[in-house]
């Protein structure tokens, strides 16, 4: 097992953490995104970008490097503010937000460089992911295949269903990672179809499980050094994070999944993030899609 | 040649080809031995089958995908539609014993809303050989073509020698004035008999295999349609199928004929085996051309292969 520990500058990090929650911000508004499940992912997805990805603006079409898919697929804000921020996309890009003439909406898509597939429909990228990592292993590749999925995705059959394949296959060069952000669309999860115990779900699937704080980057650090986690299981990561991070009028609050702001919410919103008071939020809420 | 013979040389052949099943082994049965890891059996998931056949594709691969029509269809049409439509990525759909071909099995096998469902998707290619010489003459082209494409696998073997494949283009096997008949598939051995009884009747008899009902051959349904009688004749549902296809090319071109479909209406097909569901739906090469004629005659009906069982 390799466990090539290298070191991370965690307030760099942090700060630019920062600068993808304020993208997402901006884009929650004129029309909306999903913001809760965006600012639960951030921190990962900036970590994984930035520090263990094998992925940059020069190697997006070469076949050894790594893939991320992004399978609940609410989550795109982060990952377009993650792209700004680490220069694989133009800033002024995501102005094009809903855009009929650019290609930036609620659910990710090829037609933006460093997307790797489409996904909106729940419980699709686990074997999408599945046929890379086949693939990989089948050519002796050394590229890691990474799916985030979210919580309340793993109602979906098909997530199971890709465990059973990827544990028969071995697949070890493949990471589910959940954004344990306790909630899915309308209700807490486990309110609804709870998914406790976890852990012991996906290890009864044959994966080697490692569960950690998502918004701690020493804790995502010394989880993703430790890959793979061990010889022959697939690799899965339950990232325990909140609803809303980083905005406390909104975190965990199961009326704030989508969220369409005003101007001056936003505004407000923004300072409210970098530790300014609350704010009063009075735009609609629970927008159900 | 078998189907397995056919894919073995054409996977030997160019490394790009990768063949997968939802554990539908009748078809690559020993494929394994020459493919080894380019054989890939997800077990009883074609949801997932296709997602990885859509992940395999990314890489560059060319994935043959073995699963019943009914589930590879059905039960994963949404990811067929959303993983390999919407991309469109080349993921070559092998679907096992379509139509009548479930015989015994009872309706929840029966796909006779495939061709329906599979020519809705956009980028989507559809294809129903006549026989297995038909399908190993089709079977390259749509392979090496670049987009996803559904078959109707038929490994029925008949007398008939069939023409080169046009991608695209269906086999004009004769012209008539009196009634034309369309057809695809299984059913060809059938219409093959019914033209014969018709044309023993006196009539001047056009006969038409399909071949590729996604893109269709425009031509030759206009052409068809020059005729007195236009017949349909598939395994399918009246809706959505060649009976549909017929309507939707005459309505394009402002066109008209007098149409008999024979097809399955609202309904699904009693199981019992191939010969006895052929007959027991009225689908005999002698039960068409009777139904064409109006009146019964003293054709003797041909016997009917049965087929093997495989799953």
């Amino acid at each position: 097992m390799s466990t090539q520990h290298t070191v991370i500058n965690k307030e760099a990090l942090q700060a630019t953490a920062l600068k993808v929650r304020e993208h997402i911000i901006r884009m929650a508004t004129d029309g909306g995104c999903f913001v809760g499940a965006s600012l639960s992912a951030a921190d990962l997805i900036l970590y994984l970008y930035s520090e263990w990805l094998n992925v940059n603006s020069n190697n997006l079409d070469d076949p050894n490097r790594d893939y991320l898919f992004l399978s609940k697929g609410h989550d795109v804000p982060a990952l377009y503010g993650t792209f700004v921020e680490l220069g694989l996309m133009e800033g002024k890009r995501l102005k094009n937000h809903l855009s009929i003439d650019d290609h930036i909406y609620w659910h990710p898509n090829t037609k933006i460089p460093g997307i790797e597939f489409h996904s909106g429909s729940l419980g699709h990228l686990p074997s999408v992911a599945i046929g890379v990592a086949l693939d990989i292993k089948i050519r002796g590749g050394k590229n890691r295949v990474v799916c985030i999925l979210g919580d309340g995705e793993l109602n979906e059959g098909t997530c199971w269903e890709a465990m059973l394949v990827a544990n028969a296959y071995k697949l070890d060069n493949l990471i589910f990672v959940v954004d344990r952000n306790q909630f899915q669309a309308n209700m807490p999860t486990e309110d609804l179809i709870p998914l406790e115990p976890l852990h012991d779900k996906f290890t009864a699937f044959g994966a080697a499980v490692k569960r950690i704080d998502g918004h701690d980057f020493d804790a995502l650090h010394e989880a993703f050094s430790a890959y793979p986690f061990q010889p022959g299981k697939v690799n899965v990561v339950i990232a325990d994070t909140v609803r809303g991070r980083g905005l406390p009028s909104i975190e965990r609050r199961a009326d704030r999944w989508f969220c369409n702001f005003t101007a001056t919410e936003i505004d407000s919103l923004l300072k409210e993030l970098h530790g300014e008071h609350q704010t009063q939020l009075t735009s609609e809420t629970l927008v159900v899609r | 040649m078998t189907y397995e013979e056919l894919l073995t040389q054409e996977a030997l052949a160019d490394d790009r080809f990768v063949v997968m099943t939802a554990e539908n082994r009748a078809l690559v049965r020993n494929i394994y031995a020459h493919l080894g890891n380019r054989f890939i059996d997800t077990g009883i998931t074609e949801q997932t089958m296709i997602g990885a056949a859509a992940g395999l594709a990314l890489r560059g691969r060319i994935p043959v995908v073995h699963a019943l029509a009914s589930f590879l269809t059905m039960r994963a049409f949404e990811f067929v539609r959303t993983d390999a439509g919407i991309p469109n990525l080349p993921i070559k759909l092998s679907s096992f014993i379509p139509g009548f071909l479930s015989d015994g099995n009872g309706p929840t096998h029966q796909a006779i809303e495939d061709i329906s469902l599979m020519r809705g998707i956009p980028n989507m290619t559809v294809f129903a050989p006549a026989d297995e010489d038909d399908l190993l003459k089709m079977l390259p082209q749509i392979w090496n073509y670049p987009s996803p494409s559904y078959v109707r696998i038929n490994t029925r073997k008949t007398e008939y020698e069939h023409a080169p494949f046009e991608f695209g283009k269906a086999e004009i096997i004769s012209e008539g004035s009196d009634v034309t008949i369309l057809t695809y598939g299984l059913l060809f051995e059938q219409a093959l008999e019914a033209v014969k009884i018709l044309q023993a009747e006196g009539l001047s008899v056009g006969f038409i295999n399909m071949r590729s009902l996604k893109p269709v051959d425009e031509q030759a349904i206009l052409k068809a349609a020059e005729s007195n009688l236009v017949v349909s004749v598939e395994d399918h549902f009246l809706t959505g199928g060649l009976y549909s296809i017929i309507a939707e090319v005459l309505l394009k071109h402002q066109a008209s004929a007098k149409v008999l479909p024979l097809a399955l209406n609202e309904k699904w097909f009693k199981p019992s085996l191939l010969p006895k569901v052929l007959e027991h739906e009225g689908f005999t090469g002698k039960q068409i051309a009777e139904k064409i004629l109006g009146y019964n005659t003293k054709a003797v009906q041909t016997t009917i292969a049965a087929q093997e069982f495989s799953e």
